[in-house]
């Protein structure tokens, strides 16, 4: 079975509470599916059993041997990458979307595509099970691939150790690589916040949901910072067919779990929060 | 003036940080536009009332295929390097998967027999809001169920020609909407939180900027005792420390119903003032 944990807003709690729920368990495989934030890592300090080179993309590079600033790139690029500084004609490395196209139209075939090949994932055990985690490079891309490999070696993982439960730590937001870490798994647990900007943005995540038609439970962390509000969320989430099955008080220690390098669970298994957790744990991982 | 404010790891404050100057520039009756760039999940237009002034739609050129001049040579789908166009050569079936199209026009280029014509397919919306006769909200708000928020990032960012001081409140992250928020800024404000996932995400944030020749400073937002590992990563890098905002559930509790910290609280009027003036500092060296 494969859980996802996503959110919409960034910082609700989602590494937090899908390091608790790891700790629940005695063998999981968890994947932290925020490439270019990764930090399930930093808790749990992984072995490094497997590295793997990931290409974040590809981008043009001009060969000035052979260029002679005719133009034409420039002419056919839709991402206002190539530019003509002075006369001379120029990749705007940042804009680059790696298409290709001006490589293939260039008459003099000045321009080749160049790998950018920094970006890494990792695959190991931690004392929970097994753990598979991506670092994109700085400024690499296609973080909606680097999520699928991160994937495909969890499941190889889950496969060749026999490990029931996949359960992926999601980025934030509501793009490419969130619908790569949702696509085909079995249910979503949404951590949300009683804030404006939590409502709205779990709403816009419901949306997604609903296109791939994934059963959803929501979390609501800190509800009791505004619990009018947290009515509000559970009323809205029932009308996008996901129920509200948690209300996690505000609870500090949750950073002190973090700086300690452990989970709530580890860190303090007797307060309330550690109790709603496992019975979550329980309602969505035991079944 | 373009000032971006962003952090790597989602929830740290960024749009905390970014609506509250914002306010206090207006305040000032300084010419200012606010910029959301969160295009997966914008929420400034939750902090500020405002009539709307411009509605853009944010199209993307996307192939149409008319079967009944396509030969299908396959040429098309070598030239798509995104996987957009499934092709079955023997039953002559061809499709465009639009979710995956970039728009880069490689198969409208590739196609020798006229087949390929290009429609637009909607992708985002622009929004442009008048908060006070000197002060504009441009929020970029992608479709739901579009995969990247790119091309609703750069069509907000190019809306308003006037020479406005611009705050762009940036995405999570450090990949592609991240990049296209703050490539044109000529600062960036570091928001994080004094935790380790904060640092890490800061650190990974300060590499890319650095490859991006950007000057930055940092905020630690939610500061509740000292955190020794943060600052001194920060003084190690020579990193300006722009301000602590202290951890106070009352700036959570103003921030959840829709509220600004530095209009409804005194004190933080102050910090929000002297965040301004300091940065103004920082921008002049």
């Amino acid at each position: 079975m494969q859980i996802a944990v996503i959110s919409g807003k960034g910082g609700t709690g989602k590494s937090s509470i899908s390091a608790a729920l790891a700790s629940l368990s005695k063998s999981i495989v968890l994947v932290d599916c925020d490439v270019d934030a990764s930090n399930l890592y930093l808790l749990f300090n992984p072995t490094h059993e497997e590295e793997y080179s990931f290409v974040g993309g590809e981008k043009a590079v001009i060969d000035y041997s052979l260029c002679t600033h005719c133009g034409l790139c420039m002419e056919y690029c839709r991402f206002d990458a190539i530019v003509n500084e002075q006369g001379k004609i120029k990749i705007e490395e940042v804009f680059c979307d790696g298409c290709y196209l001006c490589s293939r139209i260039c008459p003099e075939r000045a321009i080749a595509m160049c790998e950018e090949k920094e970006s890494r994932y990792y695959a190991g055990s931690f004392r929970n099970g097994k753990m598979v985690y991506g670092r994109l490079a700085p400024g690499e891309e296609n973080t909606g691939l680097l999520v699928n490999k991160v994937r495909e070696k969890a499941k190889a993982m889950a496969k060749h150790y026999h490990i029931e439960t996949i359960l992926l730590d999601g980025p934030p937001g509501i793009g490419c690589p969130v619908m790569s870490t949702i696509t085909g798994v079995d249910k979503l647990l949404l951590v949300t916040e009683p804030s404006l900007s939590g409502i709205h943005d779990m709403e816009r995540m419901l949306e997604v949901a609903k296109h791939f038609n994934i059963e959803t439970q929501v979390i609501i962390n800190k509800y009791d910072l505004y619990p009018e509000l947290s009515e509000q969320i559970a009323q809205k989430a029932n009308a996008w067919n996901a129920t509200v099955i948690a209300l996690i008080p505000y609870e500090p220690l949750f950073i002190k779990a973090m700086i300690q390098q452990q989970s709530i669970i580890e860190y303090a298994p007797d307060i309330a929060s550690a109790h709603i957790l496992k019975q979550v744990y329980d309602r969505l991982l035991l079944k | 003036m373009k000032i971006a404010v962003a952090g790597g790891k989602g929830g740290t404050g960024k749009t905390l940080v970014a609506t509250n100057i914002f306010y206090v520039l207006m305040e000032e009756g300084q010419q200012v536009e606010l910029i959301d760039c969160d295009a997966e999940e914008p929420n400034d237009t939750l902090f500020f009332k405002g009539e709307i002034m411009h509605h853009n739609d944010v199209l993307l050129k996307v192939p149409e295929i008319d079967t009944s001049l396509c030969v299908f040579c396959g040429k098309c789908k070598e030239y798509c390097n995104y996987n957009a166009i499934l092709m079955i050569g023997f039953s002559n079936y061809i499709k465009v998967i639009e979710e995956l199209c970039h728009g880069c026009g490689a198969c409208t280029a590739a196609c020798s027999y006229g087949a390929i014509r290009e429609i637009d397919r909607l992708i985002g919306e622009v929004n442009q809001y008048r908060i006070s006769q000197h002060a504009l909200l441009t929020e970029a708000r992608m479709r739901v169920g579009v995969y990247s928020p790119v091309n609703t990032v750069k069509a907000a960012l190019k809306l308003n020609p006037e020479p406005y001081m611009q705050i762009i409140d940036a995405p999570p992250g450090t990949s592609c909407p991240f990049i296209h928020s703050v490539v044109h800024a000529d600062y960036v404000i570091l928001v994080t939180e004094p935790t380790p996932f904060g640092l890490s995400d800061l650190k990974q944030t300060v590499e890319t900027l650095k490859g991006m020749n950007k000057r930055y400073g940092v905020i630690i937002n939610r500061v509740d005792v000292p955190n020794n590992e943060m600052t001194d990563y920060l003084k190690k890098e020579n990193i300006p420390l722009l301000a602590e905002i202290p951890f106070d559930r009352r700036i959570a509790e103003v921030y959840a119903k829709g509220g600004l910290c530095a209009q409804q609280i005194l004190a933080y009027k102050h910090q929000f003032k002297n965040i301004v003036h300091f940065i103004n500092q920082e921008i002049c060296k």
